[in-house]
Protein backbone atom coordinates (compact mmCIF):
# COMPACT_ATOMS: atom_id res chain seq x y z
CA UNK A 1 0.00 0.00 0.00
CA UNK A 2 3.07 1.97 0.60
CA UNK A 3 4.37 1.92 -3.11
CA UNK A 4 3.19 4.59 -5.74
CA UNK A 5 2.64 2.08 -8.52
CA UNK A 6 0.41 -0.35 -6.47
CA UNK A 7 -2.70 1.53 -8.09
CA UNK A 8 -1.00 -0.24 -11.07
CA UNK A 9 -0.63 -3.63 -9.62
CA UNK A 10 -4.02 -3.60 -8.37
CA UNK A 11 -5.36 -3.64 -11.56
CA UNK A 12 -3.15 -6.23 -13.52
CA UNK A 13 -3.22 -8.71 -10.70
CA UNK A 14 -1.62 -11.47 -12.70
CA UNK A 15 1.82 -12.10 -13.82
CA UNK A 16 1.86 -8.88 -11.16
CA UNK A 17 4.96 -8.36 -8.59
CA UNK A 18 7.81 -7.42 -10.09
CA UNK A 19 8.00 -6.08 -13.62
CA UNK A 20 11.03 -7.10 -14.66
CA UNK A 21 11.90 -10.30 -12.55
CA UNK A 22 15.20 -9.43 -10.74
CA UNK A 23 16.29 -13.54 -11.37
CA UNK A 24 15.43 -14.67 -8.15
CA UNK A 25 11.89 -16.17 -9.65
CA UNK A 26 11.14 -19.89 -8.42
CA UNK A 27 9.30 -22.10 -10.01
CA UNK A 28 7.06 -24.53 -7.74
CA UNK A 29 4.90 -27.33 -9.00
CA UNK A 30 1.56 -28.46 -7.48
CA UNK A 31 1.51 -30.14 -4.45
CA UNK A 32 5.08 -28.61 -3.60
CA UNK A 33 5.80 -26.88 0.14
CA UNK A 34 6.64 -23.32 0.20
CA UNK A 35 8.71 -21.43 2.25
CA UNK A 36 5.95 -19.44 3.77
CA UNK A 37 6.86 -18.88 7.59
CA UNK A 38 4.59 -16.52 8.90
CA UNK A 39 2.59 -16.17 5.73
CA UNK A 40 -0.81 -16.77 4.43
CA UNK A 41 -1.86 -18.61 2.05
CA UNK A 42 -2.99 -16.67 -1.31
CA UNK A 43 -3.93 -16.84 -4.50
CA UNK A 44 -2.33 -20.51 -6.13
CA UNK A 45 -2.04 -22.53 -3.15
CA UNK A 46 -3.94 -24.16 -0.57
CA UNK A 47 -3.19 -24.89 3.39
CA UNK A 48 -3.08 -28.56 5.21
CA UNK A 49 -2.08 -28.55 8.85
CA UNK A 50 -0.76 -25.36 9.09
CA UNK A 51 1.91 -26.06 6.03
CA UNK A 52 1.40 -23.84 2.46
CA UNK A 53 1.36 -26.03 -0.58
CA UNK A 54 1.53 -24.84 -3.90
CA UNK A 55 -1.57 -25.78 -5.92
CA UNK A 56 -0.43 -24.33 -9.39
CA UNK A 57 2.44 -24.67 -11.69
CA UNK A 58 3.80 -21.51 -11.44
CA UNK A 59 6.34 -18.73 -10.00
CA UNK A 60 6.51 -18.29 -6.31
CA UNK A 61 5.29 -14.57 -5.04
CA UNK A 62 5.79 -13.90 -1.37
CA UNK A 63 3.87 -10.59 -0.58
CA UNK A 64 3.45 -10.10 2.86
CA UNK A 65 0.76 -11.25 4.50
CA UNK A 66 0.54 -13.60 1.56
CA UNK A 67 2.13 -15.85 -0.30
CA UNK A 68 0.67 -16.49 -3.97
CA UNK A 69 1.82 -18.56 -7.14
CA UNK A 70 1.74 -16.44 -9.91
CA UNK A 71 0.57 -18.85 -12.89
CA UNK A 72 2.54 -19.29 -15.74
CA UNK A 73 -0.12 -20.63 -17.96
CA UNK A 74 -3.88 -21.83 -18.03
CA UNK A 75 -7.28 -20.36 -18.93
CA UNK A 76 -7.67 -16.49 -18.66
CA UNK A 77 -8.76 -15.93 -15.17
CA UNK A 78 -11.38 -12.62 -15.55
CA UNK A 79 -10.87 -9.69 -12.93
CA UNK A 80 -13.24 -6.75 -12.90
CA UNK A 81 -11.79 -3.82 -15.26
CA UNK A 82 -9.73 -6.26 -17.41
CA UNK A 83 -10.22 -4.92 -21.05
CA UNK A 84 -10.19 -8.37 -23.07
CA UNK A 85 -11.33 -9.29 -26.76
CA UNK A 86 -13.90 -11.73 -27.20
CA UNK A 87 -15.52 -13.70 -30.25
CA UNK A 88 -19.44 -13.78 -30.63
CA UNK A 89 -20.25 -17.92 -29.90
CA UNK A 90 -23.79 -17.28 -29.72
CA UNK A 91 -26.43 -14.84 -30.67
CA UNK A 92 -29.65 -15.01 -28.24
CA UNK A 93 -32.54 -13.03 -27.85
CA UNK A 94 -31.22 -10.07 -25.86
CA UNK A 95 -27.64 -10.98 -25.12
CA UNK A 96 -24.63 -12.60 -26.82
CA UNK A 97 -22.08 -14.94 -25.87
CA UNK A 98 -18.19 -14.20 -25.99
CA UNK A 99 -15.46 -16.56 -26.00
CA UNK A 100 -13.04 -14.46 -24.15
CA UNK A 101 -10.94 -17.46 -23.29
CA UNK A 102 -11.93 -17.73 -19.54
CA UNK A 103 -13.59 -21.19 -17.84
CA UNK A 104 -16.95 -19.71 -19.32
CA UNK A 105 -18.69 -17.73 -21.82
CA UNK A 106 -19.36 -14.14 -21.15
CA UNK A 107 -22.75 -12.99 -21.67
CA UNK A 108 -22.81 -9.35 -23.31
CA UNK A 109 -26.45 -7.98 -22.93
CA UNK A 110 -27.59 -5.74 -25.32
CA UNK A 111 -28.45 -3.02 -22.91
CA UNK A 112 -24.11 -3.15 -22.32
CA UNK A 113 -23.66 -1.91 -25.69
CA UNK A 114 -23.80 1.82 -27.28
CA UNK A 115 -26.58 0.27 -29.85
CA UNK A 116 -30.15 0.61 -29.54
CA UNK A 117 -30.87 -2.85 -29.83
CA UNK A 118 -34.55 -4.07 -30.65
CA UNK A 119 -35.04 -7.28 -28.88
CA UNK A 120 -34.78 -10.30 -30.88
CA UNK A 121 -32.63 -8.17 -33.76
CA UNK A 122 -29.07 -8.68 -31.95
CA UNK A 123 -27.97 -10.68 -35.25
CA UNK A 124 -27.78 -7.13 -36.69
CA UNK A 125 -25.20 -5.92 -34.80
CA UNK A 126 -23.29 -9.11 -34.18
CA UNK A 127 -22.99 -12.26 -35.89
CA UNK A 128 -21.07 -15.43 -34.74
CA UNK A 129 -17.48 -15.14 -35.02
CA UNK A 130 -17.41 -11.53 -35.01
CA UNK A 131 -15.13 -9.77 -32.45
CA UNK A 132 -15.46 -7.06 -30.11
CA UNK A 133 -13.29 -5.60 -27.59
CA UNK A 134 -15.19 -5.24 -24.24
CA UNK A 135 -14.58 -4.63 -20.72
CA UNK A 136 -15.29 -7.34 -17.39
CA UNK A 137 -17.75 -5.46 -15.38
CA UNK A 138 -18.55 -8.34 -12.65
CA UNK A 139 -18.17 -11.67 -11.46
CA UNK A 140 -20.70 -13.77 -9.12
CA UNK A 141 -19.90 -16.71 -7.10
CA UNK A 142 -21.16 -18.89 -9.69
CA UNK A 143 -18.47 -17.89 -12.31
CA UNK A 144 -20.72 -15.82 -14.26
CA UNK A 145 -18.90 -13.01 -16.41
CA UNK A 146 -20.50 -9.91 -16.53
CA UNK A 147 -19.14 -7.50 -19.58
CA UNK A 148 -20.14 -4.65 -21.17
CA UNK A 149 -19.04 -2.49 -24.05
CA UNK A 150 -19.98 0.85 -23.42
CA UNK A 151 -16.73 2.91 -22.67
CA UNK A 152 -13.77 4.11 -24.32
CA UNK A 153 -12.07 2.01 -26.83
CA UNK A 154 -14.89 -0.51 -26.55
CA UNK A 155 -16.53 -2.14 -29.26
CA UNK A 156 -16.74 -3.85 -32.08
CA UNK A 157 -13.34 -4.77 -34.29
CA UNK A 158 -13.38 -4.44 -38.08
CA UNK A 159 -11.20 -6.48 -40.41
CA UNK A 160 -7.70 -7.41 -39.15
CA UNK A 161 -7.20 -10.99 -37.12
CA UNK A 162 -7.13 -12.33 -33.33
CA UNK A 163 -3.95 -14.37 -32.53
CA UNK A 164 -3.93 -15.88 -29.27
CA UNK A 165 -1.19 -15.78 -26.68
CA UNK A 166 -1.12 -17.57 -23.48
CA UNK A 167 -2.90 -14.79 -20.72
CA UNK A 168 0.42 -14.88 -18.72
CA UNK A 169 2.36 -13.53 -21.33
CA UNK A 170 0.00 -10.64 -21.85
CA UNK A 171 3.06 -8.33 -19.85
CA UNK A 172 5.38 -9.47 -22.29
CA UNK A 173 3.69 -8.75 -25.23
CA UNK A 174 2.89 -4.82 -24.01
CA UNK A 175 6.38 -4.46 -22.84
CA UNK A 176 7.47 -2.15 -20.10
CA UNK A 177 5.45 0.91 -21.20
CA UNK A 178 3.93 -0.38 -23.97
CA UNK A 179 7.56 -0.74 -25.34
CA UNK A 180 6.98 -4.48 -27.03
CA UNK A 181 3.75 -3.20 -28.70
CA UNK A 182 5.46 0.00 -29.87
CA UNK A 183 8.93 -2.44 -31.59
CA UNK A 184 6.32 -4.18 -33.07
CA UNK A 185 4.14 -1.73 -34.75
CA UNK A 186 7.25 0.39 -35.83
CA UNK A 187 8.87 -2.53 -37.59
CA UNK A 188 5.85 -4.14 -39.22
CA UNK A 189 3.50 -1.56 -39.62
CA UNK A 190 0.97 -3.13 -38.33
CA UNK A 191 -2.05 -1.92 -35.66
CA UNK A 192 -1.81 -4.14 -32.56
CA UNK A 193 -4.39 -4.53 -29.73
CA UNK A 194 -3.94 -6.56 -26.71
CA UNK A 195 -6.34 -7.61 -24.73
CA UNK A 196 -6.09 -8.50 -21.21
CA UNK A 197 -7.23 -12.45 -21.42
CA UNK A 198 -4.12 -12.86 -24.01
CA UNK A 199 -6.53 -12.16 -27.66
CA UNK A 200 -4.25 -10.14 -29.65
CA UNK A 201 -5.99 -7.87 -32.58
CA UNK A 202 -3.80 -7.44 -35.48
CA UNK A 203 -4.38 -5.42 -38.63
CA UNK A 204 -2.83 -3.71 -41.41
CA UNK A 205 -1.71 -5.01 -44.79
CA UNK A 206 -1.16 -8.72 -45.11
CA UNK A 207 2.74 -8.47 -45.00
CA UNK A 208 2.27 -6.70 -41.67
CA UNK A 209 -0.44 -9.00 -40.06
CA UNK A 210 2.13 -11.97 -40.84
CA UNK A 211 5.06 -10.31 -39.22
CA UNK A 212 3.36 -9.12 -36.59
CA UNK A 213 1.80 -12.56 -35.79
CA UNK A 214 4.94 -14.21 -36.16
CA UNK A 215 6.39 -11.52 -33.55
CA UNK A 216 3.38 -12.50 -31.34
CA UNK A 217 3.96 -16.12 -31.50
CA UNK A 218 7.64 -15.79 -31.11
CA UNK A 219 7.04 -13.68 -27.53
CA UNK A 220 4.34 -16.14 -26.54
CA UNK A 221 6.92 -18.98 -27.28
CA UNK A 222 10.11 -17.53 -25.51
CA UNK A 223 8.54 -15.42 -23.29
CA UNK A 224 9.81 -16.21 -19.99
CA UNK A 225 13.35 -15.63 -21.35
CA UNK A 226 15.47 -12.12 -20.87
CA UNK A 227 16.29 -10.05 -23.74
CA UNK A 228 12.64 -10.36 -25.79
CA UNK A 229 12.10 -7.05 -26.54
CA UNK A 230 15.91 -7.39 -28.15
CA UNK A 231 15.06 -10.93 -29.84
CA UNK A 232 11.88 -9.74 -30.87
CA UNK A 233 13.51 -6.59 -32.51
CA UNK A 234 16.33 -9.00 -34.73
CA UNK A 235 13.91 -10.77 -35.87
CA UNK A 236 11.50 -8.30 -37.33
CA UNK A 237 14.36 -6.70 -38.73
CA UNK A 238 15.24 -9.89 -40.38
CA UNK A 239 11.91 -10.91 -41.37
CA UNK A 240 11.45 -7.86 -42.91
CA UNK A 241 15.16 -7.39 -44.69
CA UNK A 242 13.63 -9.17 -47.82
CA UNK A 243 10.44 -7.10 -48.00
CA UNK A 244 10.15 -4.57 -50.29
CA UNK A 245 8.28 -2.27 -47.94
CA UNK A 246 10.99 -2.30 -45.68
CA UNK A 247 10.96 -2.12 -41.95
CA UNK A 248 12.17 1.55 -41.59
CA UNK A 249 9.12 3.51 -43.10
CA UNK A 250 6.38 2.02 -40.99
CA UNK A 251 2.99 2.95 -43.15
CA UNK A 252 1.10 3.74 -40.13
CA UNK A 253 -1.19 6.78 -39.51
CA UNK A 254 -3.95 7.38 -41.91
CA UNK A 255 -3.84 3.84 -43.64
CA UNK A 256 -4.53 2.27 -41.26
CA UNK A 257 -6.40 4.40 -38.94
CA UNK A 258 -8.84 4.37 -42.44
CA UNK A 259 -9.35 0.85 -42.58
CA UNK A 260 -10.60 0.66 -38.89
CA UNK A 261 -13.92 2.68 -38.47
CA UNK A 262 -15.86 2.96 -35.24
CA UNK A 263 -15.06 2.40 -31.71
CA UNK A 264 -12.46 -0.10 -32.70
CA UNK A 265 -9.41 0.72 -31.14
CA UNK A 266 -8.79 2.51 -27.99
CA UNK A 267 -6.64 4.76 -26.64
CA UNK A 268 -6.14 8.75 -28.23
CA UNK A 269 -5.45 8.28 -32.17
CA UNK A 270 -2.05 9.18 -33.18
CA UNK A 271 -1.32 10.60 -30.11
CA UNK A 272 0.60 7.69 -28.92
CA UNK A 273 4.03 7.42 -30.84
CA UNK A 274 4.35 4.27 -32.21
CA UNK A 275 0.23 4.06 -33.18
CA UNK A 276 -0.07 1.09 -30.17
CA UNK A 277 -3.25 0.68 -28.62
CA UNK A 278 -3.04 -1.34 -25.09
CA UNK A 279 -6.07 -1.99 -24.09
CA UNK A 280 -6.27 -1.77 -20.61
CA UNK A 281 -3.90 -1.06 -18.12
CA UNK A 282 -1.38 -3.34 -18.63
CA UNK A 283 1.03 -1.18 -20.47
CA UNK A 284 1.99 1.28 -18.00
CA UNK A 285 3.57 -0.49 -15.44
CA UNK A 286 5.34 -2.87 -16.81
CA UNK B 1 -5.10 -59.72 -27.65
CA UNK B 2 -6.74 -62.76 -26.94
CA UNK B 3 -4.48 -65.03 -28.87
CA UNK B 4 -1.64 -65.81 -26.59
CA UNK B 5 -3.27 -69.36 -25.54
CA UNK B 6 -0.77 -71.33 -28.22
CA UNK B 7 1.96 -69.72 -26.66
CA UNK B 8 4.47 -71.20 -23.98
CA UNK B 9 4.94 -69.59 -20.82
CA UNK B 10 8.06 -67.70 -21.23
CA UNK B 11 10.78 -67.64 -18.04
CA UNK B 12 9.53 -64.88 -16.01
CA UNK B 13 12.50 -64.42 -13.75
CA UNK B 14 15.60 -66.22 -14.10
CA UNK B 15 17.22 -68.10 -11.02
CA UNK B 16 19.55 -65.13 -11.08
CA UNK B 17 16.58 -62.96 -9.94
CA UNK B 18 16.56 -60.84 -13.04
CA UNK B 19 12.87 -60.17 -15.04
CA UNK B 20 12.11 -61.02 -18.92
CA UNK B 21 13.50 -57.91 -19.83
CA UNK B 22 16.73 -57.97 -17.00
CA UNK B 23 14.95 -55.84 -14.36
CA UNK B 24 15.14 -56.88 -10.83
CA UNK B 25 11.56 -57.06 -9.06
CA UNK B 26 11.63 -53.43 -7.92
CA UNK B 27 12.63 -51.60 -11.20
CA UNK B 28 11.08 -49.39 -12.99
CA UNK B 29 11.28 -49.46 -16.69
CA UNK B 30 12.83 -46.80 -18.69
CA UNK B 31 9.82 -43.38 -18.19
CA UNK B 32 10.89 -40.47 -20.14
CA UNK B 33 7.89 -37.82 -19.94
CA UNK B 34 7.67 -34.17 -21.99
CA UNK B 35 5.36 -31.45 -21.03
CA UNK B 36 3.45 -29.52 -23.56
CA UNK B 37 3.88 -31.39 -26.80
CA UNK B 38 -0.06 -30.37 -28.16
CA UNK B 39 -0.46 -26.48 -28.72
CA UNK B 40 -4.15 -27.11 -29.28
CA UNK B 41 -4.75 -28.12 -26.36
CA UNK B 42 -4.75 -25.83 -22.79
CA UNK B 43 -2.29 -28.46 -21.32
CA UNK B 44 -0.46 -31.96 -22.52
CA UNK B 45 1.52 -34.41 -21.75
CA UNK B 46 3.64 -37.33 -23.60
CA UNK B 47 5.01 -40.47 -22.01
CA UNK B 48 7.19 -42.91 -23.08
CA UNK B 49 7.21 -45.78 -20.54
CA UNK B 50 9.00 -48.90 -21.12
CA UNK B 51 7.12 -49.93 -24.58
CA UNK B 52 3.96 -47.68 -24.08
CA UNK B 53 3.50 -44.30 -25.73
CA UNK B 54 0.52 -42.44 -23.86
CA UNK B 55 -0.56 -38.96 -25.61
CA UNK B 56 -2.64 -37.08 -22.70
CA UNK B 57 -4.42 -33.20 -23.34
CA UNK B 58 -6.54 -31.50 -21.03
CA UNK B 59 -8.56 -28.79 -22.54
CA UNK B 60 -10.32 -26.09 -19.65
CA UNK B 61 -12.30 -25.50 -17.25
CA UNK B 62 -14.53 -24.79 -20.24
CA UNK B 63 -18.23 -24.81 -20.85
CA UNK B 64 -19.25 -28.26 -20.33
CA UNK B 65 -21.11 -29.87 -23.12
CA UNK B 66 -23.43 -31.71 -22.79
CA UNK B 67 -25.37 -29.11 -20.68
CA UNK B 68 -27.06 -31.39 -18.13
CA UNK B 69 -23.57 -32.61 -16.58
CA UNK B 70 -23.10 -29.28 -15.21
CA UNK B 71 -22.66 -29.06 -11.53
CA UNK B 72 -23.42 -25.23 -10.03
CA UNK B 73 -21.16 -25.95 -7.53
CA UNK B 74 -17.75 -27.28 -9.00
CA UNK B 75 -16.12 -28.44 -12.06
CA UNK B 76 -17.15 -31.63 -14.02
CA UNK B 77 -13.86 -33.78 -14.34
CA UNK B 78 -14.39 -35.63 -17.68
CA UNK B 79 -11.63 -38.57 -19.32
CA UNK B 80 -12.04 -40.12 -22.22
CA UNK B 81 -8.82 -42.85 -22.39
CA UNK B 82 -8.42 -44.84 -25.98
CA UNK B 83 -6.35 -47.02 -27.12
CA UNK B 84 -5.19 -46.42 -30.98
CA UNK B 85 -6.45 -49.52 -33.37
CA UNK B 86 -2.37 -50.22 -34.03
CA UNK B 87 -2.00 -50.00 -30.01
CA UNK B 88 -1.48 -53.61 -29.97
CA UNK B 89 -0.17 -56.60 -31.89
CA UNK B 90 -3.77 -57.85 -33.25
CA UNK B 91 -5.71 -54.78 -33.78
CA UNK B 92 -8.06 -53.03 -31.69
CA UNK B 93 -11.38 -52.25 -32.92
CA UNK B 94 -12.00 -48.66 -32.30
CA UNK B 95 -13.99 -47.03 -30.29
CA UNK B 96 -15.59 -47.10 -26.52
CA UNK B 97 -15.94 -50.59 -24.92
CA UNK B 98 -15.76 -51.86 -21.70
CA UNK B 99 -12.51 -51.87 -20.37
CA UNK B 100 -11.43 -48.39 -22.29
CA UNK B 101 -15.28 -46.97 -20.13
CA UNK B 102 -13.89 -48.49 -16.70
CA UNK B 103 -10.62 -46.93 -16.92
CA UNK B 104 -12.29 -43.50 -17.60
CA UNK B 105 -14.09 -43.60 -14.75
CA UNK B 106 -11.60 -44.33 -12.25
CA UNK B 107 -8.94 -42.24 -13.90
CA UNK B 108 -11.72 -39.55 -13.59
CA UNK B 109 -12.05 -40.55 -9.73
CA UNK B 110 -8.58 -40.33 -8.97
CA UNK B 111 -8.19 -36.64 -10.48
CA UNK B 112 -11.78 -35.60 -9.23
CA UNK B 113 -10.12 -36.21 -5.41
CA UNK B 114 -7.08 -34.09 -6.11
CA UNK B 115 -8.52 -30.67 -8.57
CA UNK B 116 -9.76 -28.48 -6.83
CA UNK B 117 -12.98 -28.27 -8.54
CA UNK B 118 -14.85 -25.93 -6.60
CA UNK B 119 -12.61 -22.92 -7.83
CA UNK B 120 -14.93 -23.34 -11.35
CA UNK B 121 -18.21 -24.00 -10.90
CA UNK B 122 -20.44 -24.72 -13.90
CA UNK B 123 -17.47 -25.94 -15.97
CA UNK B 124 -16.04 -28.95 -17.55
CA UNK B 125 -12.17 -30.17 -17.25
CA UNK B 126 -11.88 -32.33 -19.91
CA UNK B 127 -8.79 -35.00 -20.12
CA UNK B 128 -8.37 -37.08 -23.08
CA UNK B 129 -6.13 -39.98 -23.23
CA UNK B 130 -4.41 -41.75 -26.08
CA UNK B 131 -2.37 -44.92 -26.24
CA UNK B 132 -0.63 -44.85 -29.32
CA UNK B 133 1.35 -48.24 -28.02
CA UNK B 134 0.20 -50.51 -25.39
CA UNK B 135 2.38 -52.94 -23.52
CA UNK B 136 1.08 -53.31 -20.21
CA UNK B 137 0.44 -50.53 -17.51
CA UNK B 138 -1.03 -48.39 -19.62
CA UNK B 139 -3.96 -46.41 -17.35
CA UNK B 140 -1.07 -45.80 -14.86
CA UNK B 141 0.75 -44.51 -18.08
CA UNK B 142 -2.32 -42.41 -19.09
CA UNK B 143 -3.00 -41.42 -15.61
CA UNK B 144 0.60 -39.91 -15.29
CA UNK B 145 0.75 -37.81 -18.62
CA UNK B 146 -2.88 -36.66 -17.65
CA UNK B 147 -1.36 -35.46 -14.25
CA UNK B 148 1.01 -33.49 -15.82
CA UNK B 149 -0.84 -32.37 -18.63
CA UNK B 150 -3.39 -30.90 -15.68
CA UNK B 151 -0.04 -29.75 -14.48
CA UNK B 152 0.28 -27.62 -17.76
CA UNK B 153 -2.70 -26.29 -18.19
CA UNK B 154 -2.56 -24.51 -15.21
CA UNK B 155 -4.97 -26.01 -13.19
CA UNK B 156 -5.34 -26.24 -9.14
CA UNK B 157 -5.01 -29.32 -7.59
CA UNK B 158 -3.46 -30.92 -4.36
CA UNK B 159 -0.58 -32.60 -5.88
CA UNK B 160 0.73 -34.27 -9.20
CA UNK B 161 -0.66 -37.96 -9.36
CA UNK B 162 2.09 -40.68 -10.02
CA UNK B 163 0.76 -44.21 -10.81
CA UNK B 164 2.28 -47.32 -11.00
CA UNK B 165 1.37 -50.98 -11.23
CA UNK B 166 2.89 -53.53 -8.88
CA UNK B 167 2.16 -57.50 -9.90
CA UNK B 168 2.80 -60.82 -8.58
CA UNK B 169 5.31 -62.80 -11.11
CA UNK B 170 6.62 -66.01 -10.75
CA UNK B 171 5.21 -66.00 -7.39
CA UNK B 172 7.27 -62.82 -6.38
CA UNK B 173 6.00 -59.20 -5.89
CA UNK B 174 7.16 -56.88 -8.55
CA UNK B 175 6.87 -54.09 -9.80
CA UNK B 176 5.45 -52.36 -12.87
CA UNK B 177 4.16 -55.70 -14.89
CA UNK B 178 5.57 -54.95 -19.00
CA UNK B 179 3.20 -56.95 -21.05
CA UNK B 180 4.44 -60.94 -20.77
CA UNK B 181 4.58 -60.45 -16.87
CA UNK B 182 0.97 -59.15 -17.14
CA UNK B 183 -0.56 -61.92 -19.40
CA UNK B 184 1.48 -64.70 -17.56
CA UNK B 185 2.06 -63.63 -14.11
CA UNK B 186 -0.43 -64.31 -11.32
CA UNK B 187 -1.59 -60.76 -10.29
CA UNK B 188 -1.97 -57.07 -11.35
CA UNK B 189 -2.26 -54.18 -8.78
CA UNK B 190 -2.41 -50.84 -10.37
CA UNK B 191 -2.18 -47.74 -7.92
CA UNK B 192 -2.21 -43.72 -8.16
CA UNK B 193 -0.63 -42.05 -5.15
CA UNK B 194 -1.10 -38.16 -3.70
CA UNK B 195 2.78 -37.84 -2.70
CA UNK B 196 1.37 -34.81 -0.44
CA UNK B 197 -0.37 -36.93 1.58
CA UNK B 198 0.44 -39.87 1.01
CA UNK B 199 -3.02 -41.31 -0.23
CA UNK B 200 -3.93 -43.74 -2.89
CA UNK B 201 -6.91 -42.48 -5.00
CA UNK B 202 -6.56 -45.30 -7.58
CA UNK B 203 -6.29 -49.16 -6.38
CA UNK B 204 -7.60 -52.46 -8.55
CA UNK B 205 -6.41 -55.71 -8.76
CA UNK B 206 -6.98 -58.51 -10.90
CA UNK B 207 -5.28 -62.08 -9.60
CA UNK B 208 -4.96 -63.18 -6.56
CA UNK B 209 -2.60 -61.86 -3.53
CA UNK B 210 -2.10 -63.21 0.03
CA UNK B 211 -2.59 -60.10 2.47
CA UNK B 212 0.78 -60.00 3.47
CA UNK B 213 1.66 -59.78 -0.50
CA UNK B 214 -0.43 -57.21 -0.67
CA UNK B 215 0.86 -54.95 1.86
CA UNK B 216 4.55 -55.62 0.56
CA UNK B 217 3.20 -54.82 -2.99
CA UNK B 218 2.06 -51.86 -1.53
CA UNK B 219 4.49 -50.65 -0.06
CA UNK B 220 6.88 -51.25 -3.40
CA UNK B 221 4.08 -49.09 -5.43
CA UNK B 222 4.17 -46.15 -3.34
CA UNK B 223 8.54 -46.61 -3.74
CA UNK B 224 7.68 -46.98 -7.44
CA UNK B 225 5.21 -43.31 -7.19
CA UNK B 226 7.57 -41.49 -5.67
CA UNK B 227 10.52 -42.14 -8.01
CA UNK B 228 7.92 -41.06 -11.09
CA UNK B 229 6.92 -38.34 -9.33
CA UNK B 230 9.90 -36.86 -9.66
CA UNK B 231 10.56 -37.44 -13.19
CA UNK B 232 7.08 -35.61 -13.88
CA UNK B 233 8.31 -32.71 -11.64
CA UNK B 234 11.20 -33.16 -13.92
CA UNK B 235 9.36 -32.40 -16.79
CA UNK B 236 7.52 -29.68 -15.62
CA UNK B 237 10.65 -28.22 -14.82
CA UNK B 238 12.05 -28.66 -18.26
CA UNK B 239 9.07 -26.86 -20.03
CA UNK B 240 9.11 -24.12 -17.44
CA UNK B 241 12.09 -23.14 -16.20
CA UNK B 242 13.22 -19.85 -16.45
CA UNK B 243 16.08 -19.36 -18.72
CA UNK B 244 19.16 -18.48 -16.17
CA UNK B 245 19.41 -15.28 -15.78
CA UNK B 246 23.45 -15.78 -15.65
CA UNK B 247 24.43 -14.73 -18.55
CA UNK B 248 22.01 -12.00 -18.65
CA UNK B 249 24.32 -10.70 -15.66
CA UNK B 250 27.38 -11.52 -16.50
CA UNK B 251 27.33 -9.07 -19.90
Amino acid sequence: MSQGHRSGHRRRGRGDSSSHPPGDRILVLPGQELPAAGLRPGRGTYRVGGKVYASILGLLSPKPPFVHVVPLSGRYIPKPEDVVIGTVTDCQGTFWLLDIGAPRWAPLHMTGTPWNVEIGETEKYLRVRDSVVVRVENLDATGRIGVTMIGEGLGKLEGGTIVNVSPARVPRVVGRGGSMIQTITRHTGAQVAVGQNGRVWVNGSPEAIARASDALRLIDEEGQRRGLTERVESFLVASGGSDESGPTLPPRESAHRDAVPGPTAPGGPGDEPGDSDTLGSGAEDY
Amino acid sequence: MGSVGAKEVPVLLSPEGLRVDGRRLDELRPLRIQAGPLHQADGSAFVEWGANKVMAAVYGPREVHPRHLQQNNKAVIQCKYNMAAFSVDERKRPGLDRRSQEISKVIAEAFESVVFAEEFPRTSIDIYIEVLQANAGTRCAGLVAASVALADAGIPMVDLLPAVAVGKVAGEIALDLKKEEDNFGEADLPMALVPQSGRLVLLQMEGHMTPEELSKALDLGVVGCKSIYEKMKGALRDRYTVEPSAAAEAA
